[in-house]
């Protein structure tokens, strides 16, 4: 399994054609304690840089953008219960939704767990 | 992800604690010119200390006005819809600075900071009281416009004098007396809510109001820029009281349903509307002679076309500023603020609504991203207050 990240602060886990997407352990730093996640519903049609799903921290909602293109697959219910998941375990129980992928090329370019570590430390 | 801070192009300037608030850890943001501490171990850890022991807040940004001169109180009435003249040495009133059409320049703290002057016997003079003074706080965002303001509309023989090398900082929760008393002796032991007094620890000339914007029992403290590091250090030593940023001052004032100008109040609302009427003297109401006394008049005998509620909301989901409130399709008010009550683990919201939908228990739809939230009007404050009255 390989994990891509973005300079949105997402992580993307592939596993054959399909990703798991979240939000890392520096972006839920940041947003603080989150109180609600809306997550796009099962067969949503997400477009690469559009709007997929909102956080709500105590202070302000951030809009998650779509990492890749792709039709959503599966959400996470656990966070509709304990949206503090995203704070608690943001890159393993915290994970946002499922989707296919459109088009593998969309992963090119994307940041490895190293080069994403190397950009937060630049941030 | 985006966040709301980004497109900030302005001259921030740094305030007396910066250092101090690094030093803590705080995450800093710009907020009204400033670099600001919005938090430092996490909002609702920093919501949920306040509201059980003693947060410790940098207000610095806030204008501190000291206002002197002969027949000031007289003069400040003009522009103060409340009883300034008749308030005692070491009172404190909440007050509003309104213009000609009834809107709402600034909400304020004023307190009667006329000095006692100690008995001399050689001088062969009894204690009595000095020169009539005033000391107003203002919020940080709109203080140079207050002050142009106040320079416009008094006149030249009351002196204004802007206080910008003095820090403030907010001492706020139930355990706030108890770990001040153990810094200072018998400085607070008499005070109770809305009272002021001056005193010098030490070297430091401080002055000391028991009065916050948190709903609990608290003090800020006007303390020299060159001390303010060393008061903070002297109080965060005990045990009750941690640094607290912005972030968690915003909910616990929404919680104790108090406004927060250029949201909640601006030029565009009159103190009617903003449910703000007890910061107009009765007496006052009546004899007028403050400017934009005339238009206020006219909401306050006609009643208000909306007013300023709270909101309590179902599930989880905020509503933020901006939101509009609907019954049916028909919009009938907006969101001002709105968040995440912690202390209720619930969203809330402050908004203004039709006058026909204000009564507690109507239920209303807020619109949040092209969804519609049931909520309920309910009374303010959300969270009751626990102000030190005294018996």
């Amino acid at each position: 399994m390989a994990r891509y990240f973005t300079d949105e602060h997402e992580w993307i886990d592939l596993e054959g054609d399909t990703a798991t997407v979240g939000i890392t352990d520096y972006a839920q730093g940041q947003l603080g304690d989150i109180v609600f996640v809306e997550l796009p519903s099962v067969g949503t049609m997400l477009e690469k840089g559009k709007d997929a799903a909102v956080v709500e921290s105590v202070k302000a909602a951030s809009d998650v953008y779509a990492p890749i293109s792709g039709e959503v697959t599966e959400a996470n219910g656990a966070l509709e219960d304990d949206p503090a998941l995203v704070n608690s375990s943001p890159e393993e129980d915290g994970w946002f939704f499922r989707m296919t992928v459109s088009d593998k090329s969309q992963l090119e370019g994307l940041m490895d767990q190293a080069a994403y570590k190397s950009f937060c430390d630049g941030l | 992800m985006s966040d709301d801070n980004d497109d900030i192009v302005q001259e921030i300037e740094q305030l007396p604690l910066d250092a101090w608030h690094h030093r803590k850890g705080a995450r800093m943001v710009p907020f009204a010119g400033y670099e600001m501490p919005i938090q430092f171990d996490g909002i609702v850890a920093e919501h949920e200390w306040t509201r059980t022991q003693a947060g410790l807040f940098d207000v610095s940004h806030m204008g501190q006005l000291m206002l002197t001169g002969e027949n000031v109180a007289e003069e400040l009435e003009k522009l103060l819809p409340g009883a300034i003249a008749s308030l005692k040495p070491g009172k404190v009133r909440y007050s509003l600075l309104i213009d000609e059409n009834g809107g709402i320049i600034d909400d304020l703290m004023v307190t009667n900071a006329t000095p006692w002057i100690e008995a001399d016997e050689e001088a062969g003079t009894e204690g009595h009281w000095g020169d009539p003074a005033y000391y107003l706080v203002v919020n940080g965002a709109t203080k140079w416009d207050d002050i142009a303001h106040l320079r416009e509309h008094l006149p030249d023989e009351i002196t204004l004098t802007h206080l910008d090398e003095q820090a403030l900082i907010a001492l706020q929760g139930p355990n706030a007396a108890t770990a001040l008393n153990r810094v200072m002796r018998n400085v607070i032991d008499d005070m109770v809510f809305m009272e002021s007094v001056t005193h010098d620890f030490g070297e430091w000339p401080l002055r000391i109001t028991r009065a916050g914007y948190t709903g609990e029992d608290g003090f800020e403290i006007s303390v020299p820029a060159e001390f303010a590091e060393s008061l903070c250090d002297r109080l965060c030593a005990e045990i009750e009281v941690r640094p607290v940023g912005l972030g968690a001052r915003d909910s616990l004032r929404l919680e104790a349903g108090l406004p927060l100008y250029g949201h909640d109040i601006t030029t565009e609302t009159d103190p009617v509307s903003a449910e703000l009427v007890f910061a107009l003297t009765k007496k006052r109401r009546e004899e007028g002679g403050w400017m934009g006394h005339e238009a206020v008049m006219k909401v306050f005998n006609e009643g208000p076309a909306e007013k300023r509620v709270g909101l309590s909301l179902e599930g989880r989901l905020p509503a933020r500023e901006g939101a509009l409130v609907f019954d049916g399709d028909k919009q009938i008010g907006r969101i001002t603020s709105g968040g995440f009550s912690p202390t209720l683990g619930a969203p809330i919201a402050m908004g203004y609504l039709a006058q026909s939908h204000t009564e507690p228990g109507t239920e209303v739809e807020i619109e949040v991203r092209n969804k519609r939230l049931p909520a309920k009007v309910v009374p303010m404050p959300f969270v009751p207050h626990r102000y030190h009255r005294g018996n």
